[in-house]
C-alpha cells in the first residue's frame, strides 16, 4: 500500500470513528490505533488480574461469612473482568500468553494502586469504596468508545461492578459507626488509600502522553485531571456522611469554582511506584509469575488429554 | 461457660452435652455436616488468584462460594436449634475452640498443588453427594431442604473435579505422577468419612441423620472407577487416619483457624 | 514454560428460552467440555443463561470487511422487499 493509499483509508478510518462509528476486530486500523488498544486494554486486563491479589489476601481472614462471600465474589468478579478484557485485547491479532509474558517480564505496567499492601480489614472497604470509585468513574465512558469489542467487555464490567463500590461503602460505614476501634481502622485505611487513589487516576494533564489521541478515539473521554475532579468532588461528602477525614489539610469547597480544591499530589512517589518501586510490587510479580508458573504441568495436561481423547475418537471412527 | 475477657459463651457453641438431649444431637449433627463445607471452603478460597488460569481461578472461586452458602444455611439452623440470642452463624463460625470444629482431616489438608486440591475436592465431592441424595429423605424439613438445594450444586462440582482428575491422570507423565501421589497422599483419610459419631448415631435412629455406612461401598466403586479411567491406581493400602470428626485435628488445623478467627478474636463482640 | 496453550472458545449463550443464543465472549479451554464448564463458571455466574453453546474460534469462517462493498451493499437499493415500499389506501390500515 502506497504512502497516500494509508493516508486515504486513515481519513476514511478517523471520519468513522467522529461520526460514532464502532470499529470491529477485521476491519482495517492504523496500527497505531491497534498498539494503542493493546496497550490500554491489556494494561486493563492486567489491572483486573492483580488487583486480584491485594483482595484475595483478606478472604481467609473476613471477619463474618457474609462479608467472605461478599469478597469472593468480588475478587471472582475482577478474574472475569481480566477474562473480559483479555478477550478483548485477543481480537487485535495478540494471544493472552503473550500479554502475560509482557506483565510478567515487566513489560507492561497495571495499576499502581495494587502495589500498595493490604493491612487492615478496613482496606477491604477502602479499596472498594476509593479505588472502585475510581476505577469507575474511568469505566463508564468507556462503555462508548471506539472499538467494538472493548466497548462490549466494558458494559459487562461496568455492570457487573455496580455491587463493589457499593461493598466497599457498607464496610466502611459499618466501621465508622463501630466502635472505636473500627473506626480508627477505617481512618487509617482511608488516609493510607486517598493519596494513591488520587493517583490512580494518572498523571496530571500536563504529563500526560497520550491524551490528545485517546480522545479522538474515545478510549478517554475525559482528561485525567477532569476526572480527577469528578472523583473528589462525589468523595468528599461520602466521607462525611462516614464521619471521617480526608488527609489533606488544603481540602476546602470553593465557591467560584463550584468544586473541592485539593492539596498537592506527591507525584515522585506515583513515579516510585510506576517504576518498580512501590511497597509491594515485587510481591505481586511474584505471586503473579508464581502462579501461571506453577499451573504449566496443569494447563500441559489438559491439553495432552484433549489431544488423546480427539485421537481416540477419531481412532474409533475409523473403525467404524 | 462464659469467657472472661471476651465474655462471650464460647464453649456450648462447640458441642452441646449428652444432656442437651434431642436438642444437643441435632445440634452437633448440623455441625458436624457444616464444618466440612467450611473448612474445604476456606481451603478453596486461598486459592483465588493463584490457580493455574483464569478459568480454573473462577471455577474453585465457584465451589468455595458454593460450600460457603450451604454452610450459611446450615449454622443458620443450628443457630434457631440452640435457642441462644447470642449465638450467630457467626459465632458458630468463628467463635469455636480448635477442638469443637467436627470437619474430617482430609478438608483441612493444605493447597499443596492443583493435583492435591483437585484430589482433595474429588474425594470429598463423591461422599458429598451420595450423603446429600440421602440427606435429602430426612425426617428433618430443614436438613432435607438444604440437601436438596445443596444437591445441584455439589454434582457439579463432582463433574468438575472428576473430569480434572481425568485430564491430569490421563494428561503428562508429569501429572500422571503428581496426581498419583497426591491420591496415595490423600487416601487414607478417606475412611474418616463414613464414622460414626454419637450424634450421627442418634440421628440416625431418628431417620433425620444419613446412615454413611450404607454409602462406604458406592463410594469406594465411584471414585474407582474415575481413577482407573484415569490410568491411576486405587491405592490398596487400609491404614486410615481420623480425628476430625472427635475434633482431633492435624497440625494443619490451628493454621487455618489462626486466619480464619483473627479478626474476630482480635477485636472480639464487634460487628461487621 | 507450556509447551502449547489452550485455544480460544467462543461461548453463546440464551438468557431464556424463546430467546436465541448470543455471542457472550470467549474464554481458553483444552476441549469442549472444560470449554463448557468453563463457560457455565464465567458468563452464567449471575443467572444470565439457560443453556449455552461453545464453538472453538478457529472453526468460525468469517466474512471479511473488504468485500463489504460486494456482499452487503447490493442488498441496500432493494427496497421493494420492505412493506414501506407499497403504496396504500390510508382505509386499509393494518397489513
Amino acid at each position: 500500500m502506497s504512502d497516500k493509499e494509508v493516508k486515504n483509508l486513515e481519513e476514511i478510518f478517523e471520519a468513522r470513528i467522529t461520526r460514532d462509528e464502532k470499529i470491529e476486530p477485521k476491519d482495517w486500523m492504523p496500527e497505531k490505533y491497534r498498539k494503542t488498544h493493546i496497550r490500554q486494554i491489556s494494561q486493563h486486563a492486567h489491572s483486573e488480574i492483580v488487583g486480584m491479589l491485594p483482595e484475595g489476601n483478606w478472604i481467609s481472614r473476613a471477619p463474618s461469612l457474609r462479608r467472605k462471600v461478599a469478597l469472593l465474589a468480588k475478587v471472582q468478579d475482577e478474574a472475569g473482568h481480566g477474562l473480559y478484557l483479555y478477550s478483548a485485547c485477543e481480537t487485535l491479532g495478540i494471544s493472552r500468553e503473550e500479554l502475560y509474558e509482557q506483565l510478567h517480564t515487566g513489560k507492561a505496567k497495571y495499576s499502581s494502586i495494587f502495589n500498595y499492601p493490604t493491612v487492615s480489614w478496613a482496606d477491604m472497604g477502602a479499596i472498594g469504596w476509593l479505588v472502585d470509585g475510581a476505577a469507575i468513574i474511568n469505566q463508564v465512558p468507556l462503555c462508548s468508545t471506539s472499538y467494538g469489542p472493548y466497548a462490549r467487555a466494558m458494559i459487562r464490567v461496568c455492570k457487573e461492578e455496580s455491587f463493589h463500590q457499593r461493598q466497599g461503602f457498607e464496610i466502611m460505614l459499618k466501621l465508622a459507626n463501630g466502635t472505636p476501634e473500627q473506626k480508627d481502622m477505617a481512618q487509617d485505611a482511608l488516609n493510607r488509600w486517598w493519596w494513591p487513589s488520587l493517583m490512580m487516576l494518572g498523571p496530571t494533564d500536563a504529563e500526560s502522553v497520550h491524551t490528545a489521541q485517546s480522545m479522538k478515539w474515545k478510549l478517554k473521554r475525559k482528561t485525567n485531571d477532569e476526572l480527577r475532579q469528578q472523583f473528589i468532588d462525589q468523595t468528599v461528602p461520602q466521607a462525611d456522611l462516614l464521619g471521617l477525614t480526608i488527609p489533606d489539610s488544603d481540602l476546602k469547597w470553593n465557591e467560584e469554582t463550584g468544586h473541592y480544591d485539593f492539596g498537592e499530589i506527591n507525584w515522585d512517589e506515583f513515579w516510585q511506584v510506576v517504576k518498580g518501586h512501590g511497597p509491594s510490587n515485587k510481591k505481586r510479580m511474584k505471586d503473579r509469575v508464581g502462579a501461571w508458573d506453577r499451573g504449566a504441568w496443569v494447563r500441559d495436561a489438559a491439553m495432552e488429554y484433549a489431544d488423546k481423547k480427539e485421537k481416540r475418537k477419531n481412532d474409533t471412527k475409523k473403525a467404524v | 461457660m462464659t469467657n472472661k475477657r471476651t465474655g462471650q459463651s464460647s464453649l456450648p457453641l462447640g458441642e452441646m452435652s449428652a444432656k442437651g438431649g434431642q436438642r444437643g444431637n441435632l445440634y452437633n449433627y448440623i455441625i458436624g455436616i457444616a464444618d466440612n463445607s467450611l473448612i474445604l471452603g476456606q481451603r478453596l478460597g486461598e486459592l483465588c488468584g493463584h490457580g493455574p488460569s483464569l478459568e480454573t481461578d473462577i471455577a474453585s472461586t465457584n465451589i468455595s462460594l458454593d460450600l460457603f452458602g450451604q454452610v450459611r444455611n446450615y449454622f443458620q439452623y443450628a443457630a434457631q436449634v440452640i435457642e441462644d440470642d447470642t449465638v450467630t452463624e457467626d459465632t458458630i463460625a468463628f467463635l469455636r475452640l480448635e477442638r469443637q470444629y467436627k470437619n474430617v482431616l482430609l478438608v483441612e489438608q493444605p493447597n499443596t498443588d492443583f493435583g492435591y486440591t483437585i484430589v482433595r475436592q474429588f474425594l470429598f465431592d463423591a461422599y458429598h453427594l451420595l450423603f446429600l441424595r440421602e440427606l435429602e429423605n430426612s425426617k428433618d424439613a430443614t436438613l432435607a431442604a438444604i440437601a436438596k438445594k445443596s444437591i445441584k450444586e455439589v454434582s457439579y462440582h463432582w463433574r468438575f473435579s472428576s473430569d480434572w482428575i481425568r485430564r491430569l491422570g490421563d494428561g503428562t507423565e508429569e501429572s500422571h505422577q503428581r496426581v498419583q501421589e497426591a491420591v496415595s497422599d490423600l487416601w487414607m483419610y478417606t475412611d474418616e468419612l463414613f464414622h460414626q459419631t454419637d450424634a450421627d448415631k442418634a440421628m440416625i435412629t431418628q431417620a433425620i441423620g444419613v446412615d454413611t455406612l450404607k454409602l462406604k461401598d458406592t463410594y469406594y466403586k465411584m471414585i474407582s472407577e474415575v481413577l482407573e479411567e484415569s490410568t491411576l491406581e486405587v491405592p490398596e493400602s487400609k491404614y486410615w487416619h481420623k480425628g476430625g470428626k472427635q475434633g482431633i485435628h492435624s497440625e494443619h488445623m490451628g493454621y487455618i483457624l489462626s486466619d480464619m478467627q483473627y479478626m474476630q478474636r482480635t477485636y472480639p463482640n464487634m460487628e461487621w | 514454560m507450556s509447551k502449547k496453550n489452550w485455544p480460544l472458545w467462543e461461548v453463546f449463550v440464551r438468557s431464556k428460552n424463546g430467546l436465541e443464543h448470543r455471542h457472550f465472549g470467549s474464554l481458553r479451554a483444552a476441549d469442549a467440555d472444560m470449554a463448557m464448564e468453563n463457560a457455565r463458571d464465567v458468563y452464567t455466574r449471575r443467572s444470565e443463561g439457560v443453556s449455552i453453546w461453545v464453538v472453538e474460534s478457529n472453526n468460525i469462517t468469517a466474512s471479511n470487511p473488504e468485500n463489504n462493498g460486494e456482499l452487503f451493499e447490493p442488498a441496500a437499493d432493494k427496497v421493494y422487499r420492505h412493506p414501506t415500499f407499497y403504496d396504500l389506501p390510508d382505509e386499509v390500515k393494518h397489513m
